[in-house]
């Protein structure tokens, strides 16, 4: 059966650090800073944070792999879809992120870290051309600018966020560090230098005389401005504003071999400050700190989310920060929608229905039934992203909910029909299934859609009762779309929902899924639907 | 440096709007007579004077007399004018003929603008000798300002000064450019710089090489390094002569804007200019057809002024080569003028006449008239009947309508408008009931109007209600049925006398060997 989060790959590949050529200098500095590690994660977790490349499979399932696609558009230096691929286990690391992300919904926070990341990103750039360059004063400067841009982004990041304390414990532990950090001597000694060589160089004034083939390089000895003697002599001549003459230049980064050579002579003139950046340079090389440079990636994941919120919360649709639990079962979900659905519905006049649903006491396991495309699968996609999205620390697309934080989540969902392979993929789903309930813990979540739809439906009836009665035994949570009106009544931790038509038009759904008994219909209409066969499909078919 | 001939403080725009009307105007008042023979064939003044002609409402009375005085000085002296107008010319087409190579490169832009230097120099020193020569000859404010600054501007010390810069902007010695260091250590700031002294010759630049290669062989830090190219190294030769290329922009865009400067003051030297000599050219013809014209006393368009003795169609006397047959005008005091009577009697004549008379007035001309006093307005509008929309007769009354919104649309404080047989094409009941509406909420709107009709309801419910502050003409016929061309004062009558207009056609055509068209009939009488 069923496709499970797999554990965390330990090995994350991290495209900034490859992006960056300057090694990155050893964290060697004093207890406080050392105390902070991640953003994502709270201090006491022992897992090495990032995540795997690879989606879980249930993602293709639950659309899950639509929501993380938009949620990183635009973010792709940061290689953000690992974070997305790894839920968390305790409550605890949940309220980690949780605070962080509240703490991002201020706006003057949240543009900080906009601010603080386009400027990383300029340092970033720096370094690349620094390899592009080919001239080796050009490649010092562009270093030198890559080094005073750096600490220019990390003093501003560090004023912005100081600016008023953030409350999570995870924005805290960093505020704290960066404080160190840029306290120290060794950064004060990093700026402070750069500025002095900057001043020093930008204070060189030469020239050259263009003659036949020569150019001859000098230092500037006040010969004066003569565009603008020219100027001035011909004033009288003056008739209102005439257009200036621009030309167009090549201003490439990369200097030619005519420039390349003119700056060697200046570099001659002017032998100190040239010297200065030179050993500026090499002393510097590893200038980036890693725990900044982690942040610079980790925080971009709450970016990324809340922008998405943004998004689809500009629509009308509701948000909340989950309660989550490890112990209790029961769940209270109001106004739940799918975030995949909401997103793609954005730009048409269409909106998504949102549903209600809770789980008291005993109850587990939710049988879903009703006529198709009465929203029955989209309500069962829903369940499996507010439980996942709630695992990731994030906000959940419905306005209140209480929600168990499971271990392991399960999801089985019908691909098609394809009559040529029954027996095959009959055999194959068994074998899936006999292996996700051999995994299956009582705190995992299952969620089966339309199971063993192309068998006949006493085979149907058979195959799912069993299944669903070892689920029942496992007490995990369930959720089940099927058209077998008798699983709601399995036990008494089922629960039957049901997709409603519109009352005095059954052709016209609502795709509103409401707690009630099964209509007895279901099965019926649904086949037939499913071969649009209905006399409403019928007669338009024929019509067409 | 400005010749301000036109306006007092400003130069003449020909790329100014012209009124929204001008189309109606220059047809209906049948301006590209006028223009023909403003322009003798020079495309120049041609277009000058319609600008002029076509935008005069816009000036005010100052500008207008400032224009006549002008235009005394160049009735006085048309020949020194003619020949400052060749000068412009000159300067014109000499600046065509040079090449306009590599422009959009810095050494191209600036070899270029040294050419065109050294021609403005050379016909400024021809400006110049007339100033010289014949400044003191003009009395009015606008020429006599333009030769003093002339004189003052462009004295010998200046020619020597423009001599010498062209010679070193030819940089026999090379470019000496400064930069500082930009991003990434590139040369930023480029300045072209006039070296301290001179680099001296082959020589000196030799034993300044040998110095270097010393210094650098014996130690010490030489003073400056040299860079040689390659021989056959083309990428290094284009980098170089780009290297040239940013010190020279400043100094080639300066010189080139002197140089687009001076084309400017020629080019508005030669138009305003054209504009007078187009008047020269016209009062050569008046002069030749022993017609009279007069500088206008012009009064504000507050006033109620139109008084004249002899007002003639200019364009009439233009075409038909003779002396017209003008009116006497007394409107002082009154806000409308209606035109009655007879049929091919003059009146649209007359109409064009006056409407004439307030362009060529306003733009500062003399009129055709022997003598005028006008006030301005503020926009001149010509509602003429369109015969050749007869044949859609629906759709006519319509589109007269429909002009009229325009005008409406465009009127300015104080216009007047011309009508000629307006709103017509409907039954006179109807058509009279629109023209008196509309007339009377421009005469309440400080407008003024002038009122070719036929309808007597019209024509007569003016008569009966607005009196006083109305001059009623009427086209003259003489007992016998023949027409005199004269307009007479006189309340309108009931009838237009068509019969009379029937009758002489129709004999004439019979007498005739090749019927003429009932409009060049017209002409014939009306030039008789």
């Amino acid at each position: 059966m069923s496709r499970e989060i797999s554990p965390p790959a330990r090995a994350v590949s991290d495209p900034i650090g490859e992006a960056i050529v300057v090694q990155e200098r050893s964290p060697t500095v004093g207890a406080s800073r050392a105390a902070f590690r991640s953003v994502l994660d709270p201090p006491s977790e022992r897992e090495e944070p990032g995540g795997p490349s690879e989606a879980p499979a249930f993602f293709r399932d639950l659309n899950l792999d639509q929501i993380v696609a938009a949620i990183v558009t635009g973010k792709q230096e940061y290689n953000l879809a690992p974070f997305f691929h790894r839920a968390l286990k305790t409550v605890e690391a949940v309220e980690y992120r949780q605070a962080v992300m509240r703490d991002l919904e201020d706006q003057s926070r949240f543009d900080a870290i906009n601010e603080f990341a386009s400027g990383q990103r300029v340092v970033r750039d720096h370094v690349a051309q620094v390899t592009k360059l080919h001239d080796r004063h050009q490649k010092l400067a562009w270093s030198r600018d890559a080094i005073e841009l750096y600490c220019q982004s990390v003093e501003r990041l560090l004023a912005a966020l100081g600016a008023s304390p953030p409350g999570s414990a995870g924005l805290n532990g960093f505020l704290a560090y960066l404080d160190a950090y840029v306290a120290s001597s060794s950064f004060q000694q990093l700026k402070t230098d750069a500025a002095s060589i900057k001043a020093k160089l930008a204070s060189i004034r030469y020239t050259m005389l263009i003659a036949g083939s020569s150019i001859t390089v000098a230092a500037y000895d006040g010969a004066p401005d003569y565009g603008a003697e020219i100027q001035a002599d011909f004033e009288k001549f003056r008739q209102g504003a005439a257009a200036d003459h621009i030309f167009k230049f090549n201003d490439f980064d990369q200097m030619n071999h005519i420039e390349a050579g003119v700056l060697e002579r200046v570099a001659r003139l002017f032998p100190e400050p040239f010297a200065e950046l030179e050993a500026y340079v090499s002393r510097n090389a590893g200038f980036l700190d890693p725990v900044v440079s982690r942040f610079d990636r980790e925080i971009q994941f709450y970016v990324a989310y809340l922008a998405h919120v943004r998004r689809i919360g500009g629509a009308g649709l509701p948000f909340c920060y989950p309660k989550v639990s490890r112990q209790s079962k029961e769940e209270s979900v109001s106004q739940c929608y799918d975030l995949a659905l909401a997103r793609n519905l954005l730009d048409s006049n269409d909106k998504v229905v949102p549903n209600d649903y809770f789980l008291h006491g005993r109850e587990r396991i939710v049988i879903v039934s009703g006529p198709n495309q009465g929203g029955k699968t989209t309500f069962a996609r829903t369940f499996g992203q507010l439980h996942y999205l709630a695992a990731l620390g994030c906000p959940v697309p419905a306005a209140g909910a209480q929600l168990f934080l499971f271990d392991r989540l399960f999801t089985h969902f019908e691909k098609g029909e394809d009559i040529h392979n029954l027996r095959g993929k009959l055999h194959d789903d068994l074998f899936r299934m006999h292996n996700a309930l051999a995994s299956m813990t009582s705190d995992s979540i299952v969620i089966l859609n339309e199971v063993f739809n192309s068998t006949s439906l006493s085979d149907a009836i058979f195959l799912s009762t069993q299944i669903l009665t070892r689920i029942i035994a496992l007490d995990a949570l369930c959720v089940c779309v099927t058209f077998i009106d008798e699983l709601a009544a399995l036990s008494d931790t089922t629960v039957s929902m049901a997709s409603n038509v519109k009352p005095g038009d059954l052709a016209q759904r609502t795709f509103k899924v409401t707690r009630r008994p099964p209509d007895g219909l279901a099965y019926a209409i649904s086949v037939a639907e499913k071969y649009r066969l209905t006399y409403g499909q019928l007669t338009e078919r024929l019509n067409s | 440096m400005k010749a301000y001939l036109m306006h007092r403080d400003r130069d003449f725009d020909v790329k100014r709007d012209l009124p929204p009307n001008e189309s109606d105007l220059t047809r209906d008042l049948e301006l590209p007579t006028l223009f023909a023979a403003m322009a003798v064939k020079d495309e120049l003044v041609l277009e000058v004077a319609k600008r002029a002609i076509l935008g005069a409402a816009s000036n005010d009375v100052a500008t207008i007399r400032y224009r006549q005085e002008a235009l005394k000085d160049c009735l006085r002296n048309p020949e020194i004018v003619r020949g400052l107008y060749g000068l412009g010319e000159e300067s014109f087409q000499r600046q065509r003929k040079i090449w306009p190579r590599f422009r959009e490169y810095p050494s191209g832009l600036l070899d270029n603008s040294v050419e065109r230097m050294a021609v403005f120099v050379d016909v400024l020193k021809k400006v110049r000798g007339i100033v010289d020569r014949h400044g003191a000859k003009f009395q009015s404010e606008a020429f006599s300002r333009m030769f003093a600054t002339l004189a003052r501007e462009l004295n010998d010390d200046y020619f020597a000064l423009i001599d010498q810069q062209l010679k070193r902007l030819k940089f026999r010695d090379g470019v000496l450019v400064s930069a500082a260091l930009g991003k990434g250590l590139k040369a930023v700031d480029y300045v072209l710089r006039r070296p301290l002294k001179e680099p001296g010759n082959w020589l000196e630049r030799a034993c300044q090489d040998l110095s270097e290669a010393s210094q650098r062989l014996f130690g010490g830090n030489p003073n400056s390094y040299t860079l040689y190219l390659a021989p056959r190294d083309e990428a290094g030769a284009r980098a170089m002569s780009e290297l040239r290329d940013r010190g020279l922009g400043l100094a080639a865009g300066a010189l080139a804007k002197s140089a687009d400067h001076i084309a400017s003051f020629f080019n508005h030297l030669r138009t305003e200019l054209a504009f007078y000599v187009g008047c020269l050219n016209l009062h050569e013809r008046l002069f030749e057809l022993r017609t009279p014209f007069v500088f206008p006393e012009v009064s504000e368009a507050d006033a109620l002024k139109v008084s004249s003795r002899d007002l003639y169609d200019v364009c009439l006397a233009l075409t038909s080569n003779k002396r017209p047959v003008g009116n006497d005008v007394g409107a002082d005091g009154k806000n409308l003028i209606i035109v009655t009577g007879a049929n091919q009697g003059g009146k649209t004549t007359f109409l064009r006449s006056l409407g004439l008379a307030q362009l060529m007035t306003q733009s500062g001309m003399f009129a055709a008239a022997a003598s005028l006093e006008i006030n301005v307005v503020n926009a001149l509008f010509t509602h003429f009947k369109r015969e050749e929309d007869a044949a859609m007769k629906s759709g006519k009354f319509d589109e007269e309508l429909s002009r009229m919104n325009a005008i409406v649309d465009n009127l300015k404080f104080r216009s007047r408008i011309l009508f000629n047989e307006s709103f017509a094409a409907t039954n006179e009941r109807e058509g009279s009931e629109i023209a008196r509406q509309i007339v009377s909420a421009l005469l309440e709107g400080s407008h003024k109007v002038v009122f070719v009709s036929h309808q007597f309801a019209f024509t007569h419910g003016i008569f009966e209600t607005r009196r006083d502050s109305t001059l009623f003409l009427r086209a003259d016929r003489l007992e016998d049925g023949r027409r005199t061309f004269k307009l007479i004062e006189g309340e309108p009558l009931t009838t237009s006398f068509g019969e009379d207009v029937y009758r002489e056609i129709f004999s004439k055509t019979e007498t005739q060997v090749g019927a003429a068209s009932p409009a060049s009939v017209r002409e014939e009488t009306q030039a008789r």
